[in-house]
């Protein structure tokens, strides 16, 4: 056991226990500070012990029991805390280690308190990112452009409201759950957007880190809850996404658009994964959900071996289909796009332009609508067009492809 | 815990019949539950008069603290074990009385 050997052992606990940890203190204390405290602590202890005594055999165990200690002493630290119903759960401390199932749900029912809906939708992006996934402040401050002080006041405050307000700390019940897990799959899916493309001009375009985050955050939901079939169409969608993450870009920081992606850089891997939660979704003969419909468009896009053998009919079927699910503006104009492809540019161009009013502000609106014209021979409205995407887009990498292509305008 | 659930008033109307008899119902559902504490109408904020006796001196306000258009025109206090049924108990209670109401905990 070197040194090196520990540091490497304590990142890879502190990325897979950490959210163990925190849940197992959750529910035995009923307290987020408590348990985000005890749990730094424990970590503290592992760096300076494992290099010493060795990684332990079991080291979330370890880790669990170690936090848990931490947090007793806290609390005895702490006379204020000299609540009776307290007092009697510490003397029963010496708990049996908790079956496996019991550790899963505690972590499902943190992930539920910190995505609940009486809490402000960035405040539970950020309290899941730092109680479940681990996170520092200081991470998930960056990841969304806000001073660290600001995000860890919000942080705090959210914990106070969770125990003032006594938000509780359990799975929701069988009415509110599908709309609890609603809400916690467009929690994970902003961090994944966030990391995918990437707001700001000073970031840059991609951050693996949160889409690498919300990817495991969806497994943990999907081996939590298996049969929901939106969470298995999330986690697929995300998947599918990520595959192509390597092509996005080009070596000089360009947004490389679908068309013209390397195809051979697609990570074979996680598509494969991707297409067979898929099938399993579709073997159900449920009907789909709206994430469930995206990752099928995915699953088309990924399928074709190049550019020339997408199946754009079925593409624009599913987006027909996504259509009746969610009616916005957004989805009707990556309808047309793909329609574009079937019907020319000219009649994609025409069930754009409807869409005008209500998304005059949103950038690939006006770049959709750009390269149509640029498409159809019509350079001064292109041009035009390719000018206010760029003024709107807030993604470097988009900004970079944008102005390449109005340049080529002539 | 017991939580507050005031109920924000931002039109000139005062409750239906309708309205009305809908709280009564939801009254009695919360007394039957075991959830009712206590509930009151307020009269509006022109009925209002602020006092600040701090410094011994009296005085005297005719009219509310704040000027909102929105304004707390009456209140539950329901009992309930965490903010999920508060909740619940707060949304049938703003369909009852056909406005919006706010949650709030005692501390």
């Amino acid at each position: 056991m070197t040194p090196s050997d520990a540091r490497v052992a304590i990142t890879q606990a502190h990325r897979h226990e950490w959210g163990r940890v925190v849940a197992a203190l959750a529910r035995k204390f009923g307290d987020l500070d408590i348990a985000e405290e005890a749990a730094a602590e424990a970590f503290a202890t592992a760096v300076e012990r494992w290099p010493v005594d060795g990684v332990p055999p079991n080291p979330g165990a370890w880790l669990t029991t170690t936090a848990g200690r931490k947090a007793i002493d806290r609390i005895r630290r702490e006379s204020k805390r000299d609540d009776k119903h307290k007092e009697a759960r510490l003397v029963h401390d010496d708990d049996p280690p908790e079956p496996l199932g019991a550790i899963d749900d505690d972590r499902l029912r943190l992930i539920f308190t910190c995505c609940h809906p009486a809490l402000a939708v960035e405040t539970r992006v950020a309290l899941t990112l730092r109680m479940v996934g681990g996170l520092t402040v200081a991470e998930i401050a960056r990841a969304f452009l806000v001073q660290e002080t600001a995000m860890g006041q919000r942080i705090t405050r959210a914990k106070a409201k969770i125990k003032a307000a006594r938000i509780p700390y359990r799975v929701p019940s069988a009415e509110d759950l599908p709309a609890r897990v609603t809400g916690v799959l467009a929690v994970l899916y902003l961090v994944f957007n966030e990391g995918y493309l990437a707001t700001g001009p000073s970031t840059d375009p991609i951050r693996p880190g949160l889409t690498t985050e919300a990817i495991r955050l969806a497994r943990l939901l999907h081996t939590l809850v298996p049969d929901d079939g939106e969470v298995t169409g999330l986690l697929a969608l995300m998947l599918l996404i990520e595959a192509r993450r390597a092509a996005r870009t080009s070596a000089t920081g360009d947004l490389v658009p679908l068309d013209e992606q390397n195809r051979g850089a697609w990570d074979r891997a996680l598509i494969a994964e991707g297409h067979r939660l898929i099938r399993q979704r579709l073997a159900t003969g449920e009907a789909p959900g709206r994430y469930q419909v995206l990752a099928a468009i995915n699953a088309v896009h990924t399928s074709a071996p190049d550019i020339r053998d997408t199946d754009w009919s079925q593409i624009l079927a599913l987006y027909t289909q996504l259509t009746h699910l969610d009616p916005s503006p957004v989805v009707a104009l990556n309808r047309a796009i793909a329609l574009a492809e079937l019907d020319g540019p000219a009649v994609a161009l025409a069930a754009i332009d409807s869409l005008a009013p209500r998304l005059t502000n949103y950038h690939p609106f006006h770049a959709a609508r750009a390269d149509l014209l640029r498409r159809l021979g019509q350079t001064d409205a292109a041009r035009e067009a390719y000018d206010r995407a760029i003024d709107l887009a807030a993604n470097t990498a988009e900004s970079t492809h944008l102005i390449r292509r109005r340049s080529q305008l002539g | 815990m017991q939580y507050l659930v005031s109920v924000i008033h931002d039109d000139s109307l005062l409750a239906s019949d309708e309205e009305q008899a809908a709280i009564d119902v939801f009254n009695e559902q919360l007394v039957a539950d075991g959830h009712w504490v206590f509930a009151g109408g307020l009269g509006g904020p022109a009925t209002a008069t602020v006092l600040d006796n701090r410094a011994d001196a009296g005085v005297v306000t005719d009219g509310p603290f704040v000027e909102t258009r929105e304004y707390i025109i009456g209140f539950w206090v329901m009992e309930a074990p965490d903010l999920d049924v508060a909740l619940r108990l707060a949304a049938a209670g703003s369909k009852a009385c056909n406005r919006k109401v706010e949650v709030r905990p005692f501390l």
